[in-house]
């Protein structure tokens, strides 16, 4: 097949380009979200991303707060962002790192005015810039401005027999056109950590993910009450036929295909050492793997599913495959792309990983993912440790 | 081209993967090796669902399951040629 050198997306102030056109109210913690969604709700084409969070943190802990708050707003899918928080300073710090960009921001702050008076000002702003958004024309943009990210759920053993490798196919045709790809999962690629580590394409990446995976590994030593087994792999997992958490790592790693990363990401990091594979140190949850991806900038998802995860999220549109035949049927409104037919060898890898980029193409030129059909929008910050 | 039942990704590997609805006991299966492309015949033992693993040889507590050519874990309770390999037979070595 011949790859289309260009998609349909949103050029952004910063170069950059997107698949998505939201205009986001981002609550810079847990207390502001009643007044984020109060504005939401009352201004048409805007969306609020409440969470749980963003109140005495502190260290690495609240660092990555920050990262994850500034990079969803800094990401090219989102074209205008309202902040509020109950405070002015951390609200401040994260609308002038998302200005950078040059997109429109506006940072709101509750303490001494209430919901009220707020909402009402926030309203007027926010209705300024999802009218302004609405004008935003898709224009014809190269496909090396697309940043995929990449993340499996409730896997199982069709996800490493046919749909993990899928994805791996699409790798192996994109990277060399010029497309930035993430793979995430620390956790989940234990047992296969010593394989991962040789596919770094340099020694410090391999350097680097080793210790990202060793640091991993000490803390699950350290809190786990007897071990992983109880949660790796799932209940969901084992009824899918996976039984030891190294099938289930050997199974994730053929997403990569036959592709090296080029660096190792913090959570919610930026890459930038330009296109190619990373490693981003991610929880294998899918809601906060995906949120990490999106706020480092990643603009379209692709997830392989086994026994049928329905994870979704707000800003990075997020396309389900699955190569199970039963959730294929079952859950069909969950399933982008069908690609069970490989199993019953009525098709070839290599169609699969077209089909996939074809999927990927349309989604990338606004075609709705079954998840936003849905209203999946699963914002989900990741906690490091307790907060003060 | 014969149905094919059960799915092995490398020659190396000790067990294949089922992609049919199910396995019954005694049932002749025809395997796809992903890897070189050439297919074997088994006999399974066990009833066996979609996606879960059958055992290609005899295997004795302690030997290594390979799948993908890589180790994926150890035997706990000895599994004969077709029956079913998951978590009542086969433990991580991980912890």
């Amino acid at each position: 097949m011949e790859i289309p050198k260009t998609f349909l997306g949103y050029k952004r102030e910063d170069g950059r380009s997107g698949t998505r056109n939201h205009v986001i109210i981002l609550p810079v913690d847990d207390i502001s979200n009643a007044c984020a969604e109060a504005v939401a709700n009352n201004i048409k084409g805007t969306i609020a991303l409440p969470h749980s969070y963003g109140r005495l943190q502190f260290g690495a802990d609240l660092e990555l707060h920050f990262r994850t708050m500034i990079g969803t707003g800094r990401n090219p899918n989102v074209a205008a962002v309202i902040v509020i928080g109950i405070e002015p300073k951390w609200t401040k710090r994260i609308v002038d790192a998302i200005a950078v960009t040059g997109k429109p921001v506006e940072g709101f702050s509750i303490e001494g005015v209430g919901d009220i008076d707020t909402i009402a000002k926030v309203s007027k702003k926010a209705q300024e810039f999802s009218i302004w958004a609405s004008e935003k024309q898709r224009e014809e943009r190269p496909i090396s401005d697309l940043w995929i990210s990449v993340k499996c759920g409730e896997s199982d053993t069709t996800s490493g027999l046919a749909s993990n490798p899928t994805v791996g196919n699409l790798m192996d045709k994109l990277e060399p056109l010029g497309v930035h790809l993430c793979f995430g999962e620390t956790s989940e690629l234990t047992g296969a950590e010593t394989v991962c580590e040789k596919r770094g394409k340099t020694p410090e990446a391999q350097e680097k993910f080793k210790k990202t995976w060793n640091a991993y590994n000490d803390f699950i030593l350290k809190e786990a009450t007897d071990d992983l087994s109880e949660s790796q792999p799932t209940a969901g997992n084992i009824a899918g036929g996976l039984t030891t958490i190294e099938e289930k790592a050997f199974g994730n790693f053929q997403k990569i295909g036959s592709r090296q990363f080029i660096d190792v990401l913090e959570p919610a990091e930026e890459p930038t050492k330009g296109p190619g594979l990373y490693f981003m140190d991610t929880s294998s949850a899918a809601a906060e793997c995906v949120t990490l991806q999106a706020a480092g900038g990643f603009n379209i998802h692709l997830f392989p599913t086994g026994q049928g995860n329905i994870i979704g999220n707000p800003i990075e549109p997020v396309i389900k495959l699955t190569a199970n035949p039963l959730t294929a049927k079952n859950m069909s409104e969950h399933i982008d792309v069908d690609v069970s037919k490989i199993l019953s060898r009525e098709m070839y890898l290599d169609q699969a990983g077209d089909e996939l980029i074809k999927a990927t193409l349309r989604v990338a030129n606004g075609r709705l993912t079954c998840a936003e059909a849905l209203g999946h929008k699963e914002f989900v910050m990741t906690k490091l440790y307790r907060s003060a | 081209m014969a149905n094919t039942d059960i799915i092995i990704h490398d020659e190396k590997d000790n067990v294949g993967v089922v992609v049919i609805e199910k396995i019954k006991p005694s049932q002749d299966c025809n395997c796809w090796v992903m890897g070189s492309d050439k297919s074997v015949q088994i006999q399974s033992k066990d009833e066996i669902p979609l996606g879960h693993k059958i055992a290609m040889i005899d295997l004795n507590e302690g030997d290594t399951i390979l799948k993908y050519g890589h180790d994926i874990g150890k035997v706990v309770k000895s599994i004969k040629k077709g029956e079913h390999v998951h978590v009542h037979n086969v433990k991580t070595k991980k912890w």
